[in-house]
Order: C-alpha cells, then sequence, then structure tokens
C-alpha cells in the first residue's frame, strides 16, 4: 500500500478498505524502519497524526463530505509553520521553537484532512542544492545513500522516493522543489508565483519564494497543487483569481496542437550526456503524442543564475535580520552584563551555518551604498531581461522545456566545499522564479552512464500552471506505458530494520 | 574586478551583527572575491535603458479594510521568547555601559 500513489490510497480511503488511522501507522512503520538511514525528517509528529487520522475517519463515517486526499498523509518541509510542531528551517537559530500559528498551507492541509506526519529535512533557511547546509545533518537520497537528495528540499523528495510519505509540500527558491525531485525520481512543481499563500513560509526570498506540491505522480501532485492554492488575504502578493485547473488537465492525456518550446540555451556544454540523451527521448514521446516541437533562445537566461545569487542573497540579508535573538530563537552570550548588540552579534554567530553567512554577507555588500547599482541594480536589470525572454519564448510555444538540472545526483561532500560549482546545480531552474512563472520536474528515465534519475522541467506562464499538467501528465503516462512500472520500482530496496 | 579585502568583509559582518572569528573572516574574503568576481557578470548586459525588476508581480499598494481582526495573544505571541517579563519580551541591556 505504500507504494500506491496518494490518488490510489485516496481511492481505497473512499472505498473505505483501509482506514486513514491505518494508513497512516503504515507510514509512520516505515519511517522506523528506514529514516535512520535516510534521515529525511527532523520531527515526526506520531501522535498528532494518528489524532489527525483518527478525526478524519470518524467524519467519513458520519458520511461527511471529504476533501479528494482526505485521509492521505504528507510530510512538510520543515520551513512551514505548524502551530506547536517544532520548526527549525533547519537553522540552529530557531532551535526548539514552535510556532504559535499555522501557515496558510497547513491551514489549508488541515481544511482538506491531508495527515501531516512530520516536518522534512532542508539546507538552512532553503539556502543550498543538497541538503548538506541543514544544521541537523544531511538527507541521503533513497537511489543511493553516498548521494545528495537535492536541496534545499531533499527531505520532502527523499521521503517520496523512500516510501515514508505519499505526497510532501516543498518551497522552491531557486529550484529547491524541482532539483530535489529530479535527482530523487519524483515530481516537483513550483507554482506560479503568488498562486500558493506564503503567509506562514519562513521567508528566504521574498519575491521568489514560491511553496508548491512534491509527489511521486503528476496527478498526485496535481490533487495537492488545488488542496493548497488560492488567494490569502494574509499574502499581499497572493493572486486573487481562481486556481488554474490542474487536476482536470493532468488528466487529459493529450498534447496534440500543442507547441512545445525546447530553450536553446538549457542544454548542451555543462549537461550530463546521460541527461541529455533521456531529454531528448523524453521529447520524441511528446511529439509521437501529437505536440509540435519548436526551439526558442532565451539568450539572457545565461546571466539568471548571477542575478540570482544577488537578489536573493540582498533579500535575505534583509529577511534574516529578524533572527535578533530578542523574540523567538535561541540567545547566546546573555551573562547579564553584555549588551543586545553584543548579544544578537554573539546568536548570530553561533546560531547561523556558514552558507547562512556567506549570503547575508554577500547581500549586505550587494546593497551596500557605493555598489548598489553595480550590483542589486544591475541584477534588478537582468531581471527585466529575462521576463522579456520569456515573454518572447511564450508568445511562440505553450511550454517550455529543458533538463531540470544538468547532472544526475552527486556525491555527498562532492560540492560542499565550492560554493560556485554547488550553484550551478540550479542553472536551468532559477530563470522561472525571476519570471514568477511556473515549473515542474517530472522523471523521465534514468541516466545510462550511471543509473541515477534524470528530470524533465516543463515552464508555463504565469497562472498557465494547468498547461505543465497536461504536458507532464501526457508525458508520464507515455513513459509508464513504455517502462511498465513507475521508476521508483527501480530504485534499490532500503534495509529495513 | 572590484576585489573585496578582509576588512571590508569584516566591516559587512559588523553591520550584518555577525560576529565573526579571525579565520572565518580570511576564508570568507577569499570566498567572497570568487563570487563577486562570477555574479559581476550581470554588468555585461545592464544597460542604462533596460528598466529594473523587483518583483514578479506589478503590485502597488495592496490595502485591506482598517478593521479589528483576531490576532495572537500575548501569551502566544511570548511563547518563543528567549526571556520574558510581565508580558514582554525581556532583553539584555541596549544603552549604558556594556555598548
Amino acid at each position: 500500500m505504500i507504494r500506491n500513489s496518494a490518488s490510489a490510497m485516496a481511492e481505497a480511503l473512499a472505498k473505505k478498505e483501509i482506514t486513514s488511522v491505518e494508513l497512516t501507522q503504515l507510514h509512520l512503520d516505515r519511517i522506523d524502519a528506514v529514516d535512520s538511514q535516510v534521515h529525511a525528517f527532523l520531527h515526526v509528529d506520531r501522535e498528532g497524526a494518528l489524532s489527525q487520522a483518527a478525526a478524519v475517519d470518524a467524519k467519513r463515517a458520519a458520511g461527511e463530505k471529504l476533501g479528494p486526499l482526505a485521509g492521505v498523509p504528507l510530510a512538510l518541509k520543515d520551513v512551514m509553520t505548524q502551530k506547536g510542531i517544532p520548526t527549525t528551517a533547519g537553522s540552529k537559530i530557531l532551535e526548539g521553537w514552535r510556532p504559535p500559528y499555522d501557515s496558510t498551507v497547513v491551514s489549508n492541509l488541515k481544511a482538506n484532512g491531508i495527515v501531516i506526519l512530520g516536518k522534512t529535512n532542508m539546507d538552512e533557511f532553503a539556502m543550498g542544492s543538497s541538503t548538506e547546509n541543514s544544521a541537523y545533518g544531511t538527507t541521503h537520497n533513497p537511489w543511493d545513500l553516498d548521494r545528495i537528495p537535492g536541496g534545499s528540499g531533499g527531505g520532502s523528495a527523499a521521503s517520496l522516493a523512500a516510501f515514508e510519505a505519499p505526497l510532501a509540500i516543498g518551497t522552491d527558491t531557486g529550484g529547491s522543489i524541482r532539483q530535489p525531485a529530479a535527482v530523487t525520481g519524483t515530481v516537483g512543481v513550483k507554482p506560479t508565483y503568488g498562486g500558493v499563500s506564503r503567509y506562514g513560509l519562513i521567508a528566504f526570498s521574498s519575491s521568489l519564494d514560491q511553496a508548491g506540491p512534491c509527489a511521486r505522480t503528476v496527478l498526485d501532485a496535481a490533487l495537492l497543487h488545488e488542496a493548497i492554492a488560492g488567494y490569502d488575504k494574509k499574502d499581499s502578493t497572493s493572486i486573487n483569481a481562481p486556481v488554474p485547473a490542474v487536476v482536470a488537465a493532468a488528466k487529459k492525456l493529450d498534447v496534440k496542437g500543442l507547441k512545445i518550446g525546447v530553450v536553446k540555451e538549457l542544454s548542451g556544454d555543462g549537461y550530463q550526456a546521460g541527461v541529455r540523451s533521456r531529454f531528448d527521448e523524453a521529447l520524441q514521446e511528446l511529439v509521437a503524442a501529437g505536440a509540435e516541437i519548436v526551439e526558442v533562445s532565451c539568450p539572457n537566461f545565461e546571466y539568471a543564475l548571477a542575478a540570482y545569487y544577488l537578489i536573493a542573497p540582498s533579500e535575505a540579508s534583509s529577511n534574516l535580520a529578524r533572527f535578533d535573538s530578542m523574540r523567538y530563537g535561541i540567545r547566546v552570550g546573555d551573562d547579564g552584563n553584555a549588551g543586545a548588540e553584543e548579544v544578537m552579534k554573539i546568536t548570530r554567530e553561533v546560531g547561523f551555518g556558514k552558507e547562512v553567512k556567506r549570503r547575508i554577507i554577500l547581500g549586505t555588500y550587494a546593497l551596500s551604498s557605493g555598489y548598489y547599482d553595480a550590483y542589486y541594480g544591475s541584477a534588478q536589470k537582468v531581471r527585466t531581461l529575462i521576463v522579456q525572454d520569456f515573454a518572447k519564448a511564450f508568445a511562440q510555444a505553450d511550454v517550455l522545456v529543458s533538463p531540470t538540472c544538468p547532472t544526475t545526483a552527486f556525491k555527498i561532500g562532492e560540492k560542499s566545499d565550492d560554493p560556485l560549482a554547488m550553484y550551478l546545480n540550479d542553472i536551468a531552474t532559477i530563470p522561472v522564479n525571476m519570471a514568477g512563472v511556473g515549473g515542474m520536474s517530472l522523471p523521465v528515465g534514468l541516466s545510462p552512464d550511471d543509473g541515477l534519475p534524470v528530470g524533465f522541467q516543463i515552464m508555463s506562464a504565469a497562472m498557465k500552471d494547468d498547461l505543465m499538467y497536461q504536458v507532464g501528465g501526457t508525458l508520464e503516462a507515455a513513459l509508464l506505458s513504455k517502462w511498465g512500472a513507475p521508476i521508483l520500482s527501480q530504485a534499490p530496496a532500503l534495509a529495513t530494520k | 574586478m572590484t576585489a573585496i579585502s578582509r576588512d571590508e568583509v569584516a566591516h559587512l559582518a559588523m553591520l550584518a551583527r555577525i560576529e565573526m572569528t579571525d579565520s572565518e573572516l580570511d576564508h570568507l574574503a577569499s570566498e567572497m572575491d570568487v563570487i563577486l568576481g562570477a555574479v559581476a557578470r550581470v554588468q555585461e548586459v545592464a544597460g542604462q535603458d533596460v528598466p529594473p525588476t523587483s518583483h514578479p508581480l506589478a503590485l502597488s499598494n495592496v490595502f485591506r479594510a482598517d478593521v479589528v481582526i483576531p490576532s495572537l495573544t500575548p501569551e502566544e505571541a511570548l511563547s518563543g521568547a528567549p526571556a520574558k517579563a510581565d508580558q514582554r519580551f525581556k532583553v539584555p541591556q541596549i544603552l549604558g555601559d556594556a555598548e
């Protein structure tokens, strides 16, 4: 049962073949059996999950109308507040903090009867591509425990690939949903910016951050997308418009007449040969399904990475100023004699990890008088050029596609001492965040050179999220009929305790 | 390319209120030099004629009605405080001898 899709689990629950308490317990047992190796979770809320499940079972027994995913368990990225549940964002500075309120995403999950199993590991404040920057240890990729599960949402993606949860929530500032999905053989979607409320999402870079669904199938992601999306008056950047019909789109299984734009600049040099070959084969599947392939050029995408590593740290240096040891989080060095600023400096020294400090310093520099125009100001102009590139490309094609990442999962430790090499992982995912459009990654096979999963990225114009689900659903179905079984059935079995 | 000195990094750390050890400052100064060299590429295409974009949504002044809505109780708001006293956040001294 735990290897099923979330929609199959929901169907079994609706038919009363299993209760939510039983389904939740199966996942808790699985977590107990394998998470000491995977380390996807920072906190498992056993009692809370079982009581949420019991409440859904009671409602079902009473004949109440329930959401389509009611009773299905989910893993929540530790960057989202959940009332009373430890929330750290992977940082030592928030160790022991229990938020006094629910994020809107959590409120929506609860309203839909989705059972929250616990909080998943992540790079500190979502800064990273490997979870190696977590203050609480690295998560391991279930495909090969010596490799990274991607980041920052490596815990969420690994929990899906290890069958510890059928659904998860991620957040994506430069690829933190899509890159972990790609390297773990799962599906991850960054919705249009403003499509899902940021209320209660611990901010990294507010103009780029976007929460979204993680799952093992495109339809499951769509069901979760509809459960969490929608206008929220608590987030002033939330879009006040109907949620795109992504579930219906995921079920269409038809791409006849759709134009699919291959982004010329997101391929070629620097992309692993096996990633390229699986990407090209997936394109052929879409052609066979009736889509038309066109090549589009986005010449300014090559500057996106540089602009991102100015804009995101700049916003982070401002957002992370709130961790001042005064109102929440840890306080270090308060010996009764030290002044507030001294305590603040010591706390931030002890509480923040290396990458977070690096980005705060970089952002502080980029925003400094005298350097602002050359760095932050120039990066904002590049952002305009990227928006314009997307506008031109979406005039020529319904969706755009590329490999999600240049390579498959790398070894733990391989890039942790080289920030620039690490930043290159996000080269194909960052443009989407800069423009606020939608992006999805789904698995398109294993790279012939190393046997590890390859991700295929589909990008859609703002509030046209349904188009990426339509293309993703069609491609997934075509590949499934070719393979005969989902890709995760090829992952090695984890030893169980 | 602008090289960044160790002293500049120390100044930035002070502005960001992060106490840093000497070895941290040394390490960060050399890393910052490399990173700044890479990100300075943005200047190649950022011409005078290109307007800046600060946000993906063209929003300005999102207002709401000025009405009281339920919010956290004082106990909830103080629940994560490292120190508190009499329904207030208790902080180290902000004036006087220590600074």
